[in-house]
């Protein structure tokens, strides 16, 4: 067993050094004894796809998969159908969008691939909807100014209490094994996430429960005998407002600049007198209220809740912070947004069983041509 | 061999943890049926099922304890397992272009399907080797995603969502049946593996080679490189170990287990469905090796055996429990259901995902470095250089 592994390696320790100095610098000339055929093979097609190639393959790769097999479906289906799923995709995408944020703030700061912010997301539309009755909102009767502003409250009250929580979960569940095996919050992350859902199964039960349908049902025609409803564009102005106020909040404020420093260096951010605690805490809390308006907007847009649908829907909108590039949020934002297309229009235009498959090929696509993510930089190894 | 024996350490923690193991396991199907009055079987054949999980975190903790690789889609290398021997020993491939059915005896299946999945494991590894740490974790998330909805959307060739059923069993050409059989001695040819304890005996015999390997593995140059690119990737390509390839075999190695394991599974319940590979067995796989103790043996171990237990055993029973205890101490109207309430034993069922979350972030919060760490691990994590650059322990 001893030698397992030197099927694949030089024969001597020199050569391992030589080995290495090729590999760091690629500048010396590679001899034949210095790496074995099939694995300089695997280097060069490595170096070739790793660079700014990959992305114009990718690129390449798209336009055709778009142009070839895209395209004349969505033709074949008409001009009506391709608007309607159009704004169903980019509402989609706006809450994949509102959930991504929170992955990718969180992922940003300290490194945890956050499995319960899923859940977070079902108990913001769970949490909302006992406080829908509370302020008389009910399906078919409430309207005008009485809808919006009772709207309102309950976004900004369940926003509020889903914050909070979010803030307390960090505390009792990952702020304990900052020093931890990097494993530990990960796991913990996963049981706070059967914790979330187990509260809800417990409240709920297992079964699709009916969310009020209050947005007005009109559509709006824009011509040649297409439509958008209403409530596509709402979703999508209370989403685009959401993550630009989010943006402008970690750009300009002082606790987004003091996040963007922890983000980027802790002990740093620490020695310029950063509370660190406080800083995370605030990045918990900011993610989980964007992922509870999402929780109200996808009650509210599609009228049924399930108290395990938060799981998929976070693989997914992970899968869409990593796509934009995971710690970026306009990146966070556009992968939503791009996911939640592909989303619709593979539903819509091809087998709805494969949709799934065709997402995470895609992710898998863009990190082994472009690890960064769309818009991501090269994070340095920690 | 004496020289051998001889040098076993009592007082190692982890030798007496395999000792206790083994004397264990070698007791246990007598133990589980004379505790039943002879009907055990359903004991054995559960713990059969144990050990195919604990196959599986010997296999992850190749990946994640010894090269510190984070894979988050291991039930995938298990699915691949098992559709390799459930394509290779059924009638199934009749519908495929080759219009028969292949029947490969189970123990060569066994073979080649340890070598698919590690094919897999290397072709997932190859294009992902140059990502680091998480990146590499959310590709691995992506394949365990893919591979089930695969075989399910795979129509009449992986069965679609019924799987593939009526797999063969396996078979031995003699075997002696005996009284510990409660049969007559005699000699049986064509040996079909349906007792339960028949697959328990195998399934000890695959654990024991699996841990001798990955023992054998770890104190192996390949072992002392995965450790090297664990603790840092940068200075063990600068101290000269080959990362590509060390990488590859880790992703391989750690596949071709659930290839064992995959194989077993299918043979023992003669069916694969895709449902049975989904996130959640992944999960639950990197749980068994991060509660048990990333890297050290029998702590993986332990932890696999701890988690299956309460997780198909103790919360599978908890409601029937309940209900039992309710009555035996005269609270007998808790299991009455009327408005509100369906009886102390339903309500405990809707409280099962909870009690497994509070488990795991109990046990997580109290012990982080899980139930019986790799002493090395420790060492170097109480010794603060795990997560601190090199330059910080200068300035401090």
């Amino acid at each position: 067993m001893g030698e397992a592994g030197a099927g694949l390696s030089p024969n001597s320790p020199s050569e391992w050094l030589v080995f290495s100095a090729v590999e760091k610098t690629g500048r010396l000339e590679r001899g034949p004894r210095d790496v074995p055929p099939g694995l300089r093979t695997v280097r060069q097609v490595r170096a070739v796809l790793g660079g700014r190639l990959g992305t114009w393959l990718l690129a390449i790769l798209a336009v055709l998969v778009i142009g070839l097999v895209v395209v004349p479906k969505v033709v074949a289906g008409g001009y009506g159908f391709f608007v309607q799923i159009l704004a169903f995709g980019v509402a989609n995408g706006a809450i994949f969008a509102l959930i991504a944020l929170g992955y990718t703030m969180v992922y940003g700061i300290i490194e945890l691939i956050n499995f319960a912010h899923g859940d977070v997301f079902t108990l913001g539309a769970f949490v909302s909807l006992p406080l829908l009755s509370a302020f008389g909102l009910v399906e078919g009767k409430s309207s005008g100014a009485g809808l919006w502003f009772g709207l309102l409250a309950v976004f900004a009250i369940t926003m509020l209490i889903i914050g909070v929580l979010n803030m307390l979960i960090e505390r009792v569940a990952y702020r304990p094994l900052r020093h931890a095996p990097r494993l530990a919050p990960l796991i913990t992350a996963v049981g706070m996430s059967f914790i979330l859902e187990g509260i809800m199964y417990v409240w709920r039960g297992a079964f699709n429960i009916h969310y009020p349908d209050l947005l007005p049902g009109q559509r709006l025609p824009i011509g040649e005998g297409a439509s958008i409803g209403v409530k596509d564009v709402l979703v999508v102005v209370v989403a685009v407002v959401l993550v630009g106020l989010f943006s402008i909040f970690i750009a300009r404020s002082r606790l987004g600049k003091a996040m963007r420093a922890t983000a980027q260096d802790r002990d740093a951010a620490a020695l310029v007198g950063i509370d660190i605690d406080q800083t995370i805490s605030a990045t918990f809390f900011l993610g989980a209220i964007l992922a509870a308006a999402g929780g109200i907007i996808f009650g509210l847009y599609f009228n049924s809740v399930r108290f395990d649908q938060g799981f998929e829907a976070g693989l997914i909108a992970f899968t869409a912070a990593v796509f934009g590039g995971i710690g970026n949020i306009p990146g966070a934002a556009l992968g939503g947004l791009i996911i939640g297309l592909i989303q619709a229009f593979s539903n819509a235009y091809f087998q709805a069983a494969w949709t799934d498959v065709v997402i995470f090929a895609i992710l898998i696509l863009v990190l082994v041509f472009r690890p960064t993510g769309l818009l991501g930089m090269a994070v340095p190894q920690k | 061999m004496r020289a051998r024996l001889a040098r076993i350490d009592w007082h190692d923690r982890n030798t007496v943890v395999y000792g206790v193991l083994l004397l264990l396991a070698l007791l246990f199907p007598a133990v589980a049926q004379f505790s039943t009055g002879g009907n055990g079987n359903f004991l054995v054949s559960t713990a059969a099922d144990a050990g195919v999980y604990v196959l599986l975190a010997l296999g992850l903790n190749v990946v994640v304890g010894f090269a510190g690789l984070l894979d988050l889609g291991y039930a995938a290398f298990f699915a691949i397992g098992a559709y390799t021997y459930a394509m290779l020993a059924s009638n199934k491939l009749a519908v495929s272009p080759l219009h028969h059915g292949v029947h490969i005896p189970f123990w060569i299946a066994l073979f080649v399907a340890v070598a698919v999945a590690a094919l897999f494991g290397a072709m997932l590894g190859a294009p992902t080797l140059r990502l680091r740490g998480d990146y590499l974790a959310i590709v691995t998330l992506g394949f365990g995603e893919i591979v089930p909805r695969i075989f399910r959307n795979g129509g009449s060739l992986t069965g679609g969502v019924n799987g593939i059923t009526a797999l063969d069993l396996p078979t031995l050409p003699v075997w002696l049946d005996g009284p510990w059989a409660g049969l007559q001695l005699a000699l049986v040819r064509d040996y079909q593996f349906i007792d339960p304890t028949a697959y328990y005996v195998l399934m000890l015999i695959l654990l024991g080679l699996a841990i001798i390997l990955t023992s054998n593995l770890l104190r192996s140059r390949l072992g002392r490189a995965w450790m090297a690119i664990r603790e840092d990737e940068v200075a063990a390509a600068a101290m000269g170990v080959n990362t590509v390839a060390t990488k590859l075999l880790a992703f391989a190695v750690g596949a071709s287990f659930s290839g064992f394991a995959g194989c077993f599974y299918g043979a023992k319940l003669s069916l694969v469905s895709p449902e049975n590979f989904s996130f959640v067995v992944s999960v639950t796989i990197l749980l068994m090796v991060v509660l048990g103790g990333m890297g050290n043996i029998p702590g993986v171990i332990v932890g696999a055996l701890t988690i299956y237990f309460v997780d198909f055993y103790v919360l599978t029973n908890l409601p029937s429990w309940s209900s039992g205890l309710a009555d035996a101490i005269g609270l007998g109207f808790l299991n009455q259901s009327h408005a509100g309430w369906t009886g102390l034993g339903d309500e405990t069922q809707r409280l099962i995902y909870l009690v497994f979350g509070l488990i795991l972030v109990v046990t997580m919060v109290l012990r982080p470095q899980g139930l019986l760490p790799s002493r090395q691990r420790q060492e170097e994590l109480a010794g603060g250089t795990a997560d601190e650059a090199l330059a910080d322990v200068g300035a401090a």
